[in-house]
Order: C-alpha cells, then sequence, then structure tokens
C-alpha cells in the first residue's frame, strides 16, 4: 500500500525521524495559512500524489511569502500533474504540503528495502541525492552503499555508523545521520513497511540530517496489524475499476489493449496476457479469480471486464484444479445473462469436470467461441477481436 | 526416484481441522498419500478423515512417525506453525498459507538457516511426486509418473505446463511450486540442485515470473550444474512496471525483475525459452532424448 509524503512524514517524525514542520492543505486559503503559521521566509508547496518525479514534472514550486504560497497553491489543486510514473494522462492534485524551506549544504540518497535476494531487510545510502536511484545504480554502482540487517541480531549501530562515514560526513552530522538512519530502521520494522526512501536526504549547513522527501510503501499482507496505517489509504489515488475489484475479493489490473481475460491464478493470468500479445494483440487487464471463485464472483468479474470501453473481446482461459469448470460455467452464464455481452467471447475450460461445464456452455444460448488449448483460445480471441 | 517426497512420506497436515486444510487433507488422501495424522491445538485425541490429530507437532512426530508437513493455518499463524514443525524434526514443510507478512518470513527463513529442512512456499500450490504422494493443493488426476521434474512460482500456471506434458504422455518425477511470495523457502536453484541428484529426472521445466532476480540466479546455476535439459517460461512479459501481478513478489520495481532480462539470462545458460506457455510441453518433448 502506498501513502502520500505527507503522511510517511507523520509516521517517521513519530519515531523520532527529522523533518522539516510542514502542513497538509486542501484549498488555496489553508495552503496560505499554513505559508502563515510555518513563518518562514521559503517555503515549499508541493503535490500529493502517490507517484515520483514531482519536481521534474512541475508538482514542486519553492516560493518566497505568504501570497506567493497561495498562488502556488492555487496553480497545483486541481491540475493534471504527469510524472515519468503517472502515465500520459497524469494525477489530479488534490491536496498539497506546504513545508518550511532549509539550507542545504548536501543532497543525499537514503533508502530501505527488502533484498530478496538475501532474506534480509538492506539500507541503501549514496551521496547521489535527488536523481533516481535506479539511474545511479546502472551508471556509477560503487557510489551506492549497503548494509543488510541480520534479524538474528537485528540493526546495530555499526550499520548507521559506516553508512555515515561512507557517506563522507564529518562532524555533527555523523552523529546526526547515526540517528536519522537508527529510527529510520525503527519506523520501517514496526510498520511492516515495504519501502521506505527518503530522497533527498539533507544535510544542513549547521550540520542538521532531514528528509526532504520521503516516500513509504507497506507489506498489504501486514496491514492486519496495523490499522492506523491502513486507514490512510487514499482510494482517490486508486483506479475505480482495480478498486470495484478489490471489493469482490478480485485481483484486477487496468492495461491499455482492446482484450479482456479472465483467468484462475496470476501466474496463468499473467500468461495469458503474454500469450494474446504473442498472438499479436494486447490484453485490457490482469483478472486473477482466485483458486475458490463462486458464481457470483465470475458474475462480478465480466462486469467488470465489460466495463472497459475498450474491450473488444473476452478470453476467459481457466484451469481448474481446486476450482470446478462446472461453477466457471454457472458464472459466465450467469453474467453472460445478467449484463448484455456484446462482444465476441473465447471460452477454454480445463481440468475437474471440464465435461460438464463444456456441456453447460454449449447447450446455453449464448454465443461462446469454445477453444481446447491456451494457444487456440488466443489465436481465436484475437481474430475475433478483429472482427 | 523423486524429491522430497515419495511412497515412504508420512504427511500431517497442520490446520486439519479448518475447512481448507480438512478439504485438501481428504483429497491427498485420496491421492493415495500416506497422511498420517493432523495437528489442531485444542483438539488433539480427535480423529478425522480416519487419521489422529494431535495437539502438536512433536506428538504427531512421535507418536505416528510423521516426516512431512502440509501448513494451512491462518497468515497470522503460519509462521509459528512452520517453527513448531522445524523444532519437531519434521524435514519437509509444504507452507501453502497466503498473505503471510514479508518481514515475519525474514525471521523465519534466517531461523531455518544451517537446519535440515525443506521449506516449500509460502503461497505455494505444494509438491508432488505423482502416484506417490502430493503434498499440495493441485488437482492430482492431471499428473503422470515419468522422466520430468518441474518447477514454478505460481500454481494453475503449473498445472497448464504439466496438462500439456501427460497429454503428450510425458510423465513427470516430481513437481514443486515454490510459491509467489518475496521470501520463500525453497529457492528455484535449490529445487534444481535437488533434482540435479535425482537420477531419473531427464529433464526440467522452470517457470518463473517477473519480480526480483531468482531467475538469473538459477540461470547462472543451470549453466553451471544442470546437464538435462531445462525449458523455461517467464510469466509476464506484458505486465506493466510498478504493478503488483497478483503475487506479492510479481512485480517489476524500479525497473528491475523483467521478463526480458530474464528470458535472455536463461537463454544465455543454455535453457529452451519459450515466449509462449502452450510452448512448453512440446519443447520439452522434441529435448527429451
Amino acid at each position: 500500500m502506498n501513502i502520500h509524503e505527507y503522511q510517511a512524514k507523520e509516521i517517521l517524525k513519530g519515531y523520532g525521524v527529522k523533518v522539516p514542520r510542514g502542513i497538509m492543505a486542501e484549498t488555496a486559503e489553508a495552503a496560505e495559512a499554513a505559508a502563515k503559521e510555518l513563518g518562514s521566509e521559503v517555503v515549499v508547496v508541493k503535490a500529493q500524489i502517490h507517484a515520483g518525479g514531482r519536481g521534474k514534472g512541475g508538482g514542486v514550486k519553492v516560493v518566497k511569502g505568504v501570497a506567493a504560497a497561495k498562488a502556488a497553491a492555487e496553480e497545483l489543486l486541481g491540475m493534471q500533474l504527469v510524472t515519468h510514473q503517472t502515465g500520459p494522462e497524469g494525477k489530479k492534485v488534490l491536496k498539497v504540503y506546504v513545508e518550511e524551506g532549509c539550507d542545504i549544504a548536501k543532497e543525499l540518497y537514503l533508502g530501505m528495502v527488502l533484498d530478496r535476494a538475501t532474506g534480509y531487510v538492506t539500507i541503501m545510502a549514496s551521496t547521489e541525492g535527488g536523481t533516481e536511484i535506479e539511474e545511479v545504480a546502472a551508471k556509477t554502482p560503487e557510489k551506492i552503499f549497503k548494509k543488510s540487517i541480520d534479524p538474528a541480531a537485528g540493526f546495530m549501530p555499526c550499520h548507521a555508523r559506516s553508512l555515515a562515514f561512507q557517506l563522507g560526513l564529518t562532524g555533527d552530522a555523523v552523529k546526526n545521520a547515526q540517528k536519522f538512519i537508527a529510527a529510520l530502521v525503527k519506523a520501517f520494522m514496526d510498520t511492516d513497511a515495504s519501502l521506505a526512501e527518503i530522497n533527498p536526504l539533507v544535510v544542513t549547513g549547521g550540520g542538521d540530517v532531514l528528509a526532504l522527501d520521503a516516500k513509504m510503501n507497506f507489506d498489504s499482507s501486514a496491514l492486519y496489524r496495523h490499522k492506523d496505517i491502513e486507514a490512510l489509504r487514499d482510494v482517490s489515488e486508486e483506479d475505480a475499476r482495480e478498486l470495484e475489484a478489490s471489493k469482490y475479493g478480485l485481483n484486477y489490473i487496468s492495461l491499455d489493449g482492446e482484450i479482456g481475460c479472465m483467468v484462475n491464478g496470476a501466474g496463468l493470468a499473467m500468461a495469458t496476457m503474454d500469450i494474446i500479445k504473442h498472438y499479436g494483440a494486447e490484453p485490457a487487464n490482469f483478472l486473477d479469480v482466485g483458486g475458490g471463485a463462486n458464481a457470483e464472483q465470475v458474475e462480478n468479474a465480466f462486469k467488470l471486464i465489460l466495463s472497459d470501453p475498450n474491450v473488444k473481446a473476452v478470453l476467459v482461459n481457466i484451469f481448474g484444479g481446486i476450482m470446478r469448470c462446472d461453477v466457471i460455467a454457472e458464472g459466465i452464464l450467469k453474467a453472460a445473462k445478467a449484463v448484455e455481452l456484446n462482444v465476441p467471447l473465447v471460452v477454454r475450460l480445463k481440468g475437474t469436470n471440464v465435461e460438464i461445464g463444456r456441456k453447460m456452455l454449449d447447450e446455453s444460448d449464448i454465443a461462446i467461441i469454445s477453444a481446447e488449448t491456451m494457444s487456440e483460445a488466443a489465436e481465436k480471441v484475437v481474430a475475433a477481436a478483429r472482427g | 526416484m523423486s524429491i522430497l517426497v515419495n511412497k515412504e512420506t508420512r504427511l500431517i497436515t497442520q490446520g486439519i481441522t479448518g475447512a481448507n486444510g480438512m478439504f485438501h487433507s481428504e483429497q491427498c488422501l485420496k491421492y493415495g498419500t500416506n497422511l498420517v495424522g493432523g495437528v489442531t491445538p485444542g483438539k488433539g485425541a480427535q480423529e478425522v478423515l480416519g487419521v489422529p490429530v494431535f495437539d502438536t507437532v512433536d506428538q504427531a512426530v512421535r507418536e505416528a512417525g510423521a516426516n512431512a508437513t502440509m501448513i494451512f493455518v491462518p497468515a497470522p499463524f503460519a509462521p509459528d506453525a512452520i517453527i513448531e514443525a522445524a523444532d519437531a524434526g519434521i524435514e519437509v514443510i509444504v507452507c501453502i498459507t497466503e498473505g503471510i507478512p514479508a518481514l515475519d518470513m525474514v525471521g523465519v527463513k534466517r531461523a531455518l538457516s544451517g537446519r535440515k529442512v525443506h521449506l516449500i512456499g509460502p503461497n505455494c500450490p505444494g509438491v508432488i511426486t505423482p502416484e506417490e504422494c502430493k503434498a499440495g493443493i493441485m488437482p492430482g488426476h492431471i499428473h503422470m509418473k515419468g522422466p520430468v521434474g518441474v518447477i514454478s512460482r505460481s500454481g494453475t500456471l503449473t498445472y497448464e505446463a504439466v496438462g500439456q506434458l501427460t497429454e503428450l504422455g510425458i510423465g513427470q518425477t516430481t513437481c514443486i511450486g515454490i510459491g509467489g511470495d518475496p521470501i520463500i523457502g525453497t529457492s528455484f536453484i535449490d529445487a534444481l540442485s535437488l533434482f540435479k541428484d535425482d537420477p531419473e529426472t531427464e529433464g526440467i521445466i522452470m517457470i518463473g515470473e517477473i519480480g526480483g532476480s531468482a531467475e538469473e540466479e538459477a540461470a547462472a546455476y543451470i549453466k553451471e550444474n544442470i546437464d538435462v535439459p531445462v525449458v523455461s517460461f517467464i510469466a509476464g512479459q506484458t505486465a506493466p512496471k510498478g504493478k503488483r501481478m497478483g503475487h506479492a513478489g510479481a512485480i517489476i520495481a524500479g525497473g528491475k525483475g523483467t521478463a526480458a532480462e530474464k528470458m535472455a539470462a536463461l537463454e544465455e545458460a543454455g535453457c529452451a525459452v519459450v515466449k509462449s506457455p502452450a510452448d512448453l510441453g512440446k519443447t520439452m518433448q522434441g529435448l527429451l532424448k
């Protein structure tokens, strides 16, 4: 799960991570009041959307004075902010974060992730702050320093100490960076984060170390024990169809193509998208109905697929293991009756109770193109979409 | 021969009295698996499906000679169940449970390192040695005994590959679903090294997916160590960046973990990489002597 910068900073602050003072605002007037309250000469007005690259996209305004802060908020609020992570349509800005400016002497990078290769949580630091860390990793990997945290001993001061010295810090900044890193690690572990990124991490002229930006992602499997974090979910940032799907326990991701697909199992669902592409078309979505879907879920899945105006044909690919093909067939028939099926439908059923399922579909009065294998199904659905 | 489980396996189910545990235990029994009992704390001394229920895994080991387990307990309690099984001396632990917090698995994996135990999963379909032992939720009837080992991060896509093999008359030594989570017990390399030592495995199908670097690591291992033909498919060639495709581990993050990188690494290691999942079976058929 993703949250906004202002929310991440609030969480981090609670753990003793130093952040600049700031106030979230949803109107230009509130932003004006926030700037007044902060009282600093320079204020930064930052668009709050769940995507990186806001600075480059024009979503961060550094201004002087309260009136300028209001004007900046007016400009940002309501705009469609386009960054390299939002896609060409951009994301609508509904909130801004008004923050005091600070005296930047150095911009560094600090991140934490779960390293799948080692199975350990890893802290990454780099002198190349403010730039994309992927770019640094690709071009100058020697500028990224890493420390893995062995869960047997947990986080140790040496982890932070060696990173602080590797970053070339001196004087007070060394101690402040150690404190910062220790607090960030505590926040990461306590909240079941999957990512924490401070980019840039700023060292001020006075040797203070603080988070100029903050990004946190959380492990959705762990949200059951973090109700406070779950409450920070901003559904306005999510795709409407994906949100609808999650209500029915379906796993749905919107894509740009023209072939709607409904599949059981995430791996097979990805493979189905791939085989559609292999035959020259593009999938309109990823949809995994799961291992034990009932007829009602199948019906809802169908409605979701058909609510996408780009869909020109639908492919159902089910390998019934635990899931019985007759249950799937029942769901398809119900859905086809409930919604007007005005695009071609190709169904490939395989596995448990496949004969019963196929018979149900064959005997119905719904026009269904059936297929035996995955390749046959993909070929047929691509042909059908082209009419 | 086979790997991990066979007709000597004495399987138990942790969480046998729950709906899922019960249903799949019954399916395993029907398949002919030697299921010797189940564990549900507080429900010991009962009998379900004709097998005894124990309060602890330790009891199941002592009284029923259990040497493998299948875990169905809910995610918040699954790490505890894994450690309980390992502490009781169980050597093959199959964790079916989905949705275990990743940081919990970091600790569990560390705790198991250096011990003589194979953890399969979590969030996996399990492991099956056809006609001998089914320790998982896969449909047994699509499998047949034969020379091909199957390793996969996904469930139904594994069934697809197995289904293709069986239809071509090619059986399997053992099929393992290693699971779709970021932190898993048995890796591709662990499974490959087990197949390497199995003289009856004459070919391997390895099915990966986007996210992480496990396939690249496996490719390096295959190049140095595996002499039998390996056919591979990577799911998610069309997946967009930054979107989690169902599995917690299936995400292209920071531009890393793309299908293209994985396919190139596997090809370089001498694997037959198929672009279409429909070609897994027939490609293996062509490579088997």
